[in-house]
């Protein structure tokens, strides 16, 4: 309240009116001065109409027209936006309003957007703008001596690159400033000459290509990913990389990430945001969240600090960092004894008879001490009543609780392929009714060990738990569900073993008192949620939703979080159900036109197969990581393993996955694929048998079995839409170190004797510079352009064509250019045109046409999923079987390359389209029309290798080609691909479809406006009708399975590998102990070093990952630059106040930021928000005496042996569908304040 | 009664994210160039906190805006008009750049033209004002999200106020965003304050506006605005403010702010007021009684007399029937959800605001009792995070009873729309608990949740 003079309201001579007389006498005078209109008690002028005065206003609110385009960078968002032009510039951007109707009893998606993207324009004429070619000029220099020298480019580039002393003296400057100007003629006639030269004298597995989600620009990811493929090279994948894929999604889904669109939100009776911070990383979408509320939705916020998103939530949650597992794990105790065990919940048991693993047959191996541990699932291969099914190992068996028999219900991965099984993949029981439980008169109580590890170091233990089982054919089984209960220590009557007395019995896995000690939120917390939860998904029949997100998936053992997140949402029967299930919401990887953008983007429409690597292992392997690795892989182990991992480490694993083919691994043999292609025409042998011979006799082997050997090293990377050095190269020092020979602020020392792989070579001396050629196209200078040899200026969001699309909303946008590209800048699909035709002239003269042999992995939606029954490991090279390709080992696939056509293939749709048509997930569409139509859209390409083919010369064209080519695009296709399904599935889908089979979108219709999308086989939900897109409707609605081993939803997965690390069901494991594994000091720990905390990466309110992160408004409206997030106690403990300069520093490197104090953080927990470029404000590191380092400085690649595992059933791999994550969660740092003198 | 139109706004802070899309769009079109560098026409604010420029809520600092003298006339705090005039020449009550913040930029260039060098290149902060090296130290969203709390948040002026109440521990954190534009008083101390007479209210619609070829640059203004919403651009040497985009109000588009608002929490719309009223509604006595007195200064735009006098000023029809569906009528009078901001001020400020909820504190859930059930409803208000106390000294001059309504049928409408949502048949007694219809609470929620784009504005 103010204060001040305060008025008797008493007196008598309280008057109304304004200060005292002489001063309104004064100020009455104005009113004879001005044109305007005193009010008659003086407090105000008024004026009316044509104020000449506002003219500066009106100007500045003027503008000459407004273009439809979106932002590409991997938010989600995928935001229409309107950007103004006035006199050929552009001015700024706001949102467009005119999204499609949600229905007149819902809000709607107008209007979405962020601070970010509307600050988007700002980089147009900014001076971070990359306006021309550069190259590093001590490269340029050489090159252009060498080209005189030589007259050759090829043979210039080879002079540079074969020289190792001139090699060093480019590679040494790389990020050091020194890049100069050159002409697209000369930098594109350079990477040219590299390409070629590594191909000839590499092959072409040894160039990679990164470029990652392809949803937030479609063609502009193709662009550079058809050369790459054209001509051979490696496509680095991403979403695992960035550890943004949920492995839980495959293991239980068989399915990459199918999630529901905002708007679904707004179903749900129920929300938990699980480490989601959903207003700064879903900001357009955030509102659904707080308007469902109003409609009565409860909800809740699990977050380790006072995130935004705690603002909304009717109840906090705050379980310490990492342990989400361990709350979601006594949830799923709650809710299986309440909902499943103390009463029957009828919705429940249905939806899990019907939909999930609980009924199906696990069988029980004795262990020799009397106790016996789950087994494999029993098959119809077990039971001689079956024999003679077709794929029996793959048939998976219930038993009937009518008659008390086994049975094999449809569904299965045996009948999804071959003959018998043509419509009966499907989840019609007909009238089997399959037994939740062994439980019974015939049962026997049976003993079983099982896993922990909620040890404060997460080493392993045992907890032994009685299940009911009975013998079926000879062989002892229970059910999953009986399983289940044993794990989450859900005690029933007469089953012997160890179980918890009560919620309140804190000793036993997993009861809320138990996770009150490890996650800090009060059992009775944890107790009620998990009971509002399921009991909203009882009344509204699943309409319980959790949102999770990056907070609780990069963790190193995220699969493990999810699944027991995946568990309350499974057992709760909410998914597949509009506004239930889960919501996992990390990467833009909903590319929604799919198989349009594939046929392009992997030139499949010219060759196949492509190469497509998973990005974790490879770099984990060439940036030599894996040399710094001090802990064997078996240090993963669960107790009630076999020892299956004992002296192997990480790099040894890969080894296995790659030589079994369960993963993909490129630079594949130490040899030229061209050679090898070369020796077997010459033997005049089959490649294949060749490949065999030269393995088994020893003379050929695996580049993974010796990544330091120079043959091995990956030669070329180029990059577009991507900051790799400056956002997610976890392990950025190693990167800097041993790729490109850069220097380093490195601080680890490399694993001691005796700690090394054993079937991986080891080179005294750690290469460094492996890398030849680093390309980069960008429209700002980032750590990645910085560190790149040559710089290619790229065309922004507002100055091309292209097209972007999400998992929040169902809408296809396109970007369009508001002004031509300015300076000499271009589109990435003009400059990847421009790199191939130069390629292509060098290639004719230098390479002529080749036959390359490609190593297929085992893929996912293919039969290659029965390659290895029961998910058991057999290892060749151990003797354990043959070597036989495309069952024992990678398929090997001999690939003719004519180099001097590529440009011409780029720039038409090739004639493979019509010949194989187009697949995805295993559907196969016929696209014979759409090439036509496209002929007739495009125009044809006249003369040459593509004549006669449709035009992609232009972005449009390409754009026309990704939504002709789709269903999601294309009804025709939508509704002929649901047609190839229903021969399957035995069950009608095409109707799904049929309201748009003649509806085609146009790229005119999507710059019109956003334009949703068609209900397709491409993805597992529905659009129908105008309803909300939630994931597995069509599964749960007509019965068409998920992508797995049952063709259910799994909570038990059988694979050799995941049961030594105990993780057949879901399961509590803490985040990794870095002290344990590296020998950091312990968390909370203070020395003369500093403070030891936890140091967590999340996303960041003022940044799209790196991007932004430099735009001069959002560093306006945050701290303008590098900062730390720390709580006031932790700061305390170093005297480190607000604003002060500090410095991170582990083993891994280190990091100058100024911190930011506040008591929203917890103690022993550090944030600092992920892709904060080292480009802005960054000093010299007093630790290092070099510039301070990025986010990922601090981090580096740890891999976690099952998501190697493939060959087996949804187990298997497919480009961004399965592979080791990057995270970067479990790490520790030491945080000291510094000298407040900063040098830069 | 004389009958005038004004513009006004609403921003729903129980939706507001506090992602600043508003502060950025309006930054692009209005005050992205020279001279305004510093300028946020609109501004996100996070509470606790300091805001923008700091502290500027300290009246007993800053002295804007109104107060009554002993004789019960409203006077400007910052002296009287005789006094403004007097000392026009030293205006201490003016914020100096350092209190909104020191503007800066980049050397970005180096990171292209750098020559091979030791070190990577780096761009290094350079100061707007002065062109030298910088060490950033405060900027026009410090404290974001509590950023700073444990150094600078105490300095929050309405934190001084209840400060026994708010602890600034882990557990009992809370916050909430508060974005502010010009609000367009009814009773501007900006205009009254300036001596060239260059601010004025637009007769048709309210909006202030600076003449800019009036202003000379004696910045009264400035320090007469408790709000600080007017700015100096030290440029062009004039005074420059929110224009409540009124060059694209006048087209019958919603303002920037308005429409880029992801939150979907701005709504805007046109109020009737009887301008005869202000002064004496500006002049009560009792702070706490300025929300009901503003309240009564607006007229019931479907009163046929208030239609009657709206037509006799001059007021077109189209204009008495938008003020009839304005969402802003709704929520201040028929709903009275909205509360304005420090009535104590008595500006008669014309953007209010619905206070939001939060999470409930441990007390509550530790019971194991679910706050949600109806049952619980009130309990669960008294039991938030954010203490009301915070709250009323925001919007109702420290009166808690108001906040408390406001929030209650917030509550209600929840409870009473989850029976809607899960199929059961809704109970009466819960909108009759917060002294509303059931109809009256439907239509809120419609209002508050559905929002859309032609009720908003």
């Amino acid at each position: 309240m103010s204060t001040g003079d305060r008025p008797d309201p008493n007196r008598p001579d309280r008057e109304i009116g304004l200060d005292g007389g002489l001063s309104e006498a004064l100020v009455r005078t104005r009113r004879y001065f001005t044109k305007g209109v005193v009010s008659d008690d003086l407090r105000t002028l008024h004026k009316q109409g044509g104020r000449g005065a506002d003219d500066f206003y009106r100007d500045r609110w003027s503008h000459d027209k407004v273009v439809r385009s979106t932002h590409g960078v991997n938010c989600t968002g995928s935001c229409s936006w309107k950007v103004y032009v006035k006199d050929g510039i552009i001015t700024w951007e706001t949102q467009q309003t005119d999204y499609p109707s949600v229905g007149p009893d819902k809000p709607e998606y107008e209007p979405r957007g962020c601070p970010r993207g509307a600050a988007f324009s700002w980089y147009t004429y900014s001076p971070t703008r990359i306006r021309y070619p550069y190259i590093r000029g001590v490269l340029l220099k050489m090159y252009r001596e060498a080209k005189s020298q030589h007259g050759d480019p090829v043979a210039a580039w080879a002079h540079i690159v074969d020289n190792p002393a001139r090699a060093a003296q480019y590679k040494s400057a790389r990020g050091k400033g020194g890049l100069v100007r050159a002409s697209w003629d000369e930098a594109t006639e350079m990477v040219a000459a590299a390409y070629v030269h590594t191909l000839r004298k590499w092959g072409p597995d040894r160039i990679a290509g990164f470029s990652p989600i392809p949803a937030m620009s479609m063609v502009s990811h193709a662009s550079g990913a058809r050369f790459t493929s054209l001509i051979g090279g490696t496509m680095l994948s991403f979403y695992d990389w960035y550890a943004d894929l949920p492995v839980a999604s495959p293991q239980v889904f068989g399915d990459q990430t199918d999630v529901p669109e905002s708007g679904d939100w707004w179903d749900a009776g129920y929300l938990i945001m699980w480490g989601s911070n959903l207003p700064v990383t879903r900001t357009p979408d955030a509102h659904w969240m707080a308007e469902a509320r109003y409609r009565g939705q409860k909800v809740v916020a699990v977050a380790p600090d006072y995130a935004d998103n705690v603002k909304f939530a009717d109840e906090w949650l705050p379980a310490a960092p990492g342990t989400d597992g361990a709350l979601a794990m006594a949830m799923g105790h709650v809710i299986l004894k309440e909902f499943f065990v103390d009463r029957q919940t009828p919705y429940f048991t249905a939806y899990g008879k019907a939909y999930t693993d609980l009924p199906y047959l696990i069988q029980l191996d004795e262990d020799g001490g009397g106790t016996y541990q789950p087994g494999k699932f029993l098959t119809a291969a077990d039971l001689p009543a079956f024999e003679g099914e077709e794929n029996a190992h793959f048939r998976t068996v219930v038993m009937d609780s009518r008659t008390g028999l086994p049975v094999v219900p449809n569904g299965s991965l045996g009948h999804r392929f071959g003959p018998s099984g043509a419509g009966s993949w499907n989840l019609d029981l007909g009238e089997v009714d399959p037994a939740l439980t062994m439980a019974g008169d015939e049962a026997d109580a049976v003993l079983v060990r099982l896993p922990r590890f909620d040890t404060a170091d997460g080493s392993a233990g045992n907890v032994a738990r009685g299940v009911p089982a009975r013998r079926v054919g000879g062989l002892l089984v229970t059910t999953v569900y009986d399983l289940m209960l044993a794990q989450y220590g859900v005690a029933r009557s007469g089953l012997p073993g160890d179980w918890p007395t009560s919620y309140d019995d804190a000793t036993a896995p997993y009861t809320p008192a138990w996770q009150e000690r490890i996650t800090g939120v009060p059992a009775s917390a944890a107790a009620r949620i998990a009971r509002e939860f399921a009991q909203n998904a009882e009344d509204s029949n699943g309409r319980s939703m959790i949102i999770m997100g990056a907070g609780t998936n990069h963790w190193f053992h995220s699969d493990t979080i999810y699944r027991a997140f995946l568990a309350l949402t499974t057992l709760t029967g909410c998914q597949g159900v509009n506004g239930g299930g889960w919501a996992h919401y990390v990467g833009q990887e909903k590319c929604r036109p799919v198989t349009g953008w594939a046929q392009l983007a992997f030139g499949l429409d010219w060759s196949r197969p492509p190469r497509q690597m998973i990005q974790t292992a490879y770099w984990y392997l060439h940036t030599d990581q894996f040399r710094y690795d001090h802990f064997g892989a078996d240090t993963l182990a669960a107790k009630t393993g076999e020892g299956r991992l004992a002296g192997k480490t990480t790099a040894d694993l890969i080894a296995l996955s790659a030589r079994l083919g369960w993963m993909p691994s490129y630079p594949t043999f130490n040899r030229n694929p061209h050679d090898l292609a070369d020796e077997a025409r010459a033997s005049g042998r089959p490649v294949a048998d060749h490949v065999v011979d030269q393995l088994k006799s020893g003379e050929l082997r695996f580049a993974c079995e010796d990544p330091d050997s120079p043959e091995n090293f990956p030669r070329i990377l180029s990059i577009w839409r991507a900051n790799l050095l400056g956002s997610s190269a976890k392990g950025n020092e190693y990167f800097l170190k041993h790729l490109l020979g850069a220097g380093s602020s490195l601080r680890a020392g490399e694993a001691p004797e005796g700690r090394r792989p054993s079937e991986v070579d080891w080179h005294e001396q750690a290469p460094e510079g492996k890398l030849d050629l680093l390309l980069t196209l960008d429209f700002r200078q980032t750590s990645t352009t910085l560190f790149s040899d040559v710089v290619l200026p790229a065309a922004t969001w507002y100055e091309k064509h292209d097209l972007n699309t999400t998992d929040m909303h169902p809408f296809i946008h396109s970007f369009n250019p508001a002004i031509a590209p300015p300076w000499q800048t271009r589109t990435d699909w003009d400059a990847w045109q421009t790199i191939a035709e130069k390629f292509s002239e060098l290639a004719a003269e230098h390479l002529g046409t080749r036959y390359d042999v490609v190593a297929v992995p085992l893929l996912h939606d293919t039969p290659d999923e029965m390659a290895n029954p029961h998910g058991v490991v057999r290892d060749w090279k151990a003797g354990e079987c043959e070597p036989v390709p495309g069952v024992t080992m990678p398929k090997l696939v001999e690939v003719e390359r004519d180099y001097g056509a590529v440009a011409a293939k780029m720039s038409a749709l090739g004639p493979l389209m019509e010949k194989l048509g187009a697949t995805t997930k295993g559907v196969t569409y016929d696209v014979k029309d759409s090439v036509d139509y496209l002929r007739a859209k495009n125009g044809a390409v006249r003369g040459g290798p593509g004549d006669g083919r449709p035009s992609l010369k232009r972005d449009v064209h390409a754009c026309e080609a990704i939504l002709a080519l789709s269903g999601t695009t294309n009804g025709q296709l939508a509704t002929e691909g649901f047609k190839t399904l229903e021969k399957r599935v035995g069950k009608p889908l095409h109707d799904l479809a049929a309201e748009h089979e003649g509806k085609r979108i146009t790229f005119a219709d999507t710059q019109a406006a956003p334009t949703p999308v068609i209900t397709s086989p491409e993805w597992s939900g529905s659009e129908t009708g105008g309803r909300r897109y939630s994931p597995f409707t069509i599964n749960v609605e007509r019965l068409k399975p998920w992508h797995t081993l049952t063709g259910r939803q799994h909570f038990f997965l059988d694979h050799d590998l995941i049961a030594e690390l105990g993780e057949n069901l879901p399961v509590y494991r803490p985040p990794l102990d870095m002290g344990a594994l590296f020998a950091e000091p312990e968390i909370g720990s203070v020395t003369e070093h500093g403070v030891t905390v936890r140091y967590l990466t999340p996303h960041s309110k003022w940044s799209i990952h790196s991007e932004y992160q430099d735009n001069l408004f959002m560093l306006s409206l945050s701290r303008g630059g590098q900062t730390i997030w720390m709580s006031d106690q932790d700061a305390a403990k170093v005297g480190v106040v607000d604003n002060d300069w500090i410095e991170a520093v582990n083993r891994n490197g280190v990091v100058v930021a100024r911190a930011i104090v506040s008591h929203r953080m917890p103690e022993g927990t550090v944030y600092m928000h992920h892709a904060q470029d080292r480009l802005i404000d960054v000093p010299i590191a007093e630790a290092s005496k070099k510039r301070g380092g990025i986010h990922n400085s601090l981090t580096r690649l740890l891999i976690k042996p099952t998501h190697l595992v493939g060959g087996y059933a949804q187990l298997s791999f497919a480009f961004n569908y399965l592979g080791p994550t990057g995270n970067q969660r479990d790490e520790v740092t030491v945080i000291r304040k510094r000298s407040q003198e900063v040098r830069y | 009664m004389r009958v005038m139109a004004q513009m006004a706004m609403v921003m729903n802070l129980d939706k507001c994210i506090g992602c600043h899309t508003c502060s950025v769009t309006c930054k692009q079109a209005w005050t992205n160039r020279s001279g305004t560098e510093y300028v946020w026409f609109n501004n996100v604010e996070t509470r606790p906190g300091q805001g923008y420029p700091r502290t500027y809520e300290d009246q007993e600092t800053w002295k804007g805006g109104w107060q009554l003298n002993r004789r019960g006339r409203l006077t400007l705090k910052g002296g009287g008009r005789l006094k403004k005039l007097l000392t026009i020449f030293s205006n201490p009550k003016m914020p100096s750049i350092q209190d909104y913040y020191e503007p800066w930029t980049y050397d970005y260039s180096t990171l292209t033209d750098a020559p091979a060098q030791e070190h990577t290149p780096v761009a290094r902060p350079k100061s707007l004002i002065s062109g030298q090296d910088m060490k950033v130290t405060w900027s026009a969203n410090w404290d974001d999200d509590l950023g700073g709390s444990a150094a600078t948040a105490e300095r929050d002026p309405i934190l001084k106020k209840v400060g026994d109440k708010v602890r600034f521990e882990f557990e009992q954190t809370f916050m909430f965003y508060l974005p502010r534009i010009c609000e367009h008083c009814l009773n501007p101390s900006c205009a009254a304050s300036c001596p060239s007479g260059a601010i004025y209210k637009r007769s048709e619609d309210g909006i202030v506006l600076v003449d800019q070829d009036r202003c000379r640059g004696w910045r009264m203004c400035i320090s007469g605005c408790p709000y600080k919403k007017v700015y100096f651009n030290h440029r062009t040497g004039k005074a420059e403010k929110c224009t409540f985009c009124f060059p694209r109000v006048e087209v019958g588009l919603p303002t920037v702010c308005s429409e880029t608002c992801v939150g979907r929490l701005r709504y805007i719309g046109l109020m009737l007021y009887d301008a005869d009223k202000v002064l004496e509604a500006a002049s009560t006595t009792d702070e706490q009684g300025l929300y009901e007195a503003q309240r009564e200064v607006f007229l019931d735009p479907s009163d046929p007399a208030v239609r009657r006098e709206a037509e006799r000023a001059g007021i077109p029809h189209d204009w008495v029937e938008a003020a009839q569906r304005s969402p802003i009528y709704a929520l201040i009078n028929r709903y009275k959800v909205a509360l304005p901001l420090h009535p104590e001020y008595r500006t008669m400020p014309m953007v209010w605001y619905i206070p939001p909820l939060s999470p409930v504190v441990d007390v509550i859930k530790e019971t194991g009792e679910d706050p949600e059930d109806r049952a619980n409803l009130f309990a669960a208000i008294e039991a938030l995070r954010i203490p009301i106390e915070y709250l009323a000294e925001l919007f109702t001059a420290g009166d808690v009873a108001p906040v408390d309504l406001v929030l209650r049928k917030l509550a209600a409408m929840r409870s009473y729309m989850r029976d809607i949502n899960l199929g059961r048949d809704p109970d009466p007694t819960i909108p009759q608990a917060v002294g509303m219809s059931e109809e009256e609470l439907y239509d809120m929620f419609r209002l508050l949740a559905l929002a859309k784009y032609d009720e908003r504005y």
